[in-house]
């Protein structure tokens, strides 16, 4: 396919009708409306399903159904709306479904603001909902990444059965960029555990209710070593310029990108700084950063929050290096300019600690 | 007369029950899976049950079953039926489920028309959790969580669902019955028959609500209860078809 300019939003959900995604639910919040009004045209025109559902919690149980009959299905909101799906997050791991499931980010908490914002990191990485599950996040960075990571998304939910999130914010969302797709597939794979009518088989159900303890606990376990699997094969992350870097930034989705435009800027005075992008915020790319750890003199984090995934950060290199974070929460954008000049003082400082 | 017992087919053969003795929950497992037979649906057909005293159903249906979290089961039925609409699809709720947490659910799914069967256990408590107050409790009717009686200036009024959804012209057809006698249970399974007919021809949605006795959080005996849905709850609740638009061109 010919390359075309588009919004992330829109490449949302163009991404998802060519990963063969036939079942839309979701209602209406900024700034990801147009996900949904693309859909609304699009996967029906495509002889899929749209529903404008009541709610989002609506939205995401109807998602559990369609998922349950083994049609790829997709959801998206936004911060506010992301929170009103987390108990269906948690039935969707517990009956182990997939699903896609994408939030274009916004200023909180509460209502907040329609600005782009990563403050959710801590609600997509650790689960979100009750009990003892995590989800696989992607975090794409530009409108091409958004169109490949939703692809691989659904063939990730897919491959173990899970609840995929993919964490966007209000940047990712509204930004336009060119763009090319890949091709249009069928999801022709057969899912024997999905539910089509007991035929001449024998009949089957999905229930997250376990009523005996040591039956629960096993599939808690069961369930760890899924994860355990993905953390093994799905991550993630794209490293910029670390080779000769002494100081090297973590950053991850719109705030990747301002960091990109600021080591730019450093680089061009001899100031050599790195950058770590997770792709994948959970599972984390927690071994490379701390590989990094042992040969760099500083880690710096960008957030558009207060600080969530420096704590990722932390736990991977588990006090072997300084951390320095800088956060911008609130729907703030921050510059490159911004950054360049954080970057230009933490690199001073630890010039002079190892004089 | 020679009795001849013939147990459904979509009905698992050596289970126990785990519902209480005079509950009316057993009963209308037994019509729902009559009525699958006698229409051939069994195969292609999906029960969404509900968090409540049913969340078990699948112990009994032999037929492919789907949990949903408390309330949400017309939305998982919409989802399920939209994504197949080849599959006969119904929910099975009680009323904390279907008209306090699922509310919303319940009269949007009724208000799409949406083409699903919605099998209503009207018990007047929250039988699962211990007997609380339900929206459709009677007033003065006393439950652990209305220990002095439900009193309209604290807990409103018993609230009418299936009166609510019977004027949305998304619904096909409505209609309240009980299960206290043998012929209230046979005009139950008449009604259902009715209902799983209206999915079958594509007319949409269908909810019949049944009144059913919970014996033991209405402190009775299994015969009181049913003295107290004639005498009492169906004054509050008329039995009858509440909504009949199967005729609409
Ligand atoms: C979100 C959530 N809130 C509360 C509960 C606890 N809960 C389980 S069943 C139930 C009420 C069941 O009453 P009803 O729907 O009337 O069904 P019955 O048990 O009487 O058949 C409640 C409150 C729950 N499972 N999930
Ligand atoms: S508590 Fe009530 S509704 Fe639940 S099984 Fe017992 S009698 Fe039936």
């Amino acid at each position: 396919m010919n390359k075309v300019f588009m919004s992330g939003n829109h490449a949302f959900a163009e991404a998802a009708i060519r990963a063969g995604c036939k079942c839309y639910f979701g209602y209406p919040i900024t700034p990801q409306n147009e996900l949904g009004e693309y859909m609304a045209g699009n996967i029906r025109n495509a002889g899929g399903v749209f529903i404008q559902s009541e709610s989002e919690t609506a939205a995401i149980n109807m998602l559990i159904g369609a998922s349950a009959t083994g049609v790829r299905s997709m959801t998206s909101s936004s911060s506010p709306g992301i929170s009103l799906k987390q108990e269906g997050i948690s039935f969707l791991a517990g009956f182990e479904l997939p699903a896609v499931i994408v939030n274009v980010m916004r200023g909180g908490p509460g209502l907040g603001n329609i600005a782009p914002a990563q403050g959710d990191y801590f609600q997509a990485t650790r689960g979100g909902g009750h009990g003892d599950y995590r989800t696989p996040v992607f975090a794409p960075a530009s409108v091409q990444e958004i169109a490949d990571l939703t692809r691989k998304a659904f063939d990730v939910a897919d491959k173990y059965r899970t609840p995929v999130m993919i964490l966007g914010d209000g940047m990712m969302g509204q930004m336009k960029e060119p763009v090319v797709f890949p091709d249009k597939i069928e999801d022709t794979v057969e899912k024997e555990w999905a539910l089509k009518g007991r035929g001449n088989g024998n009949s089957r159900y999905l229930a997250s209710l376990i009523l005996d303890t040591s039956e629960m606990e096993r599939h808690n376990w069961k369930l760890y070593r899924k994860y355990q699997e993905i953390e093994a094969n799905e991550v993630s992350y794209e490293s910029y310029m670390v080779d000769d870097a002494d100081v090297v930034a973590i950053a991850y989705g719109t705030t990747a990108r301002i960091a990109k435009g600021a080591i730019k800027r450093v680089r061009k005075d001899g100031i050599k700084v790195g950058l770590i992008r997770p792709i994948t915020l959970w599972p984390f790319p927690s071994k490379i950063i701390k590989d990094i750890a042992q040969r760099v003199r500083k880690l710096i984090v960008f957030e558009m929050s207060t600080g969530q995934m420096v704590e990722d950060v932390r736990l991977a290199v588990e006090g072997s290096v300084d951390i320095h974070f800088h956060g911008r929460p609130g729907g703030v954008i921050p510059t490159p300019v911004e950054f360049a000049r954080i970057m230009y003082r933490e690199y001073q400082k630890q010039k002079k600690g190892s004089l | 007369m020679k009795l001849k017992n013939k147990w459904p087919k979509y009905y698992k053969k050596d289970v126990s029950t785990h519902y209480c003795p005079g509950c009316g929950h057993g009963v209308v497992h037994r019509l729902v899976a009559e009525v699958l037979e006698e229409l051939d649906l069994g195969k292609r057909a999906i029960c969404v049950n509900p968090a409540g005293c049913a969340v078990l159903a699948y112990k009994y249906f032999d037929i492919d079953v789907i949990e949903s979290a408390h309330g949400r089961g017309t939305a998982i039925a919409t989802g399920v039926k939209r994504a197949k609409p080849e599959l006969f699809v119904f929910t099975y709720q009680g009323d904390g489920d279907l008209s306090a947490i699922g509310t919303a659910e319940t009269i949007h799914s009724a208000n799409r028309g949406e083409n699903i069967c919605v099998v209503f256990i009207n018990n007047a408590v929250y039988g699962m959790t211990g007997g609380q107050m339900a929206p459709t409790t009677l007033l003065t009717q006393k439950t652990t969580t209305s220990p002095g009686g439900r009193d309209p200036q604290f807990d409103g009024y018993p609230l009418h669902i299936t009166d609510v959804v019977a004027q949305f012209p998304g619904v096909t057809y409505a209609e309240r019955v009980a299960v206290n006698s043998p012929a209230a249970v046979l005009k139950t399974k008449k009604a259902i028959r009715t209902a799983f007919q209206v999915q079958v021809d594509g007319l949409g949605y269908s909810i019949i609500e049944v009144l059913s006795p919970c014996p033991t959080n209405w402190k009775m005996s299994s015969i009181a209860s049913h003295k107290w849905i004639d005498e009492v709850m169906s004054k509050e609740f008329p039995l009858g078809v509440l909504a009949d638009r199967r005729k609409r061109g």
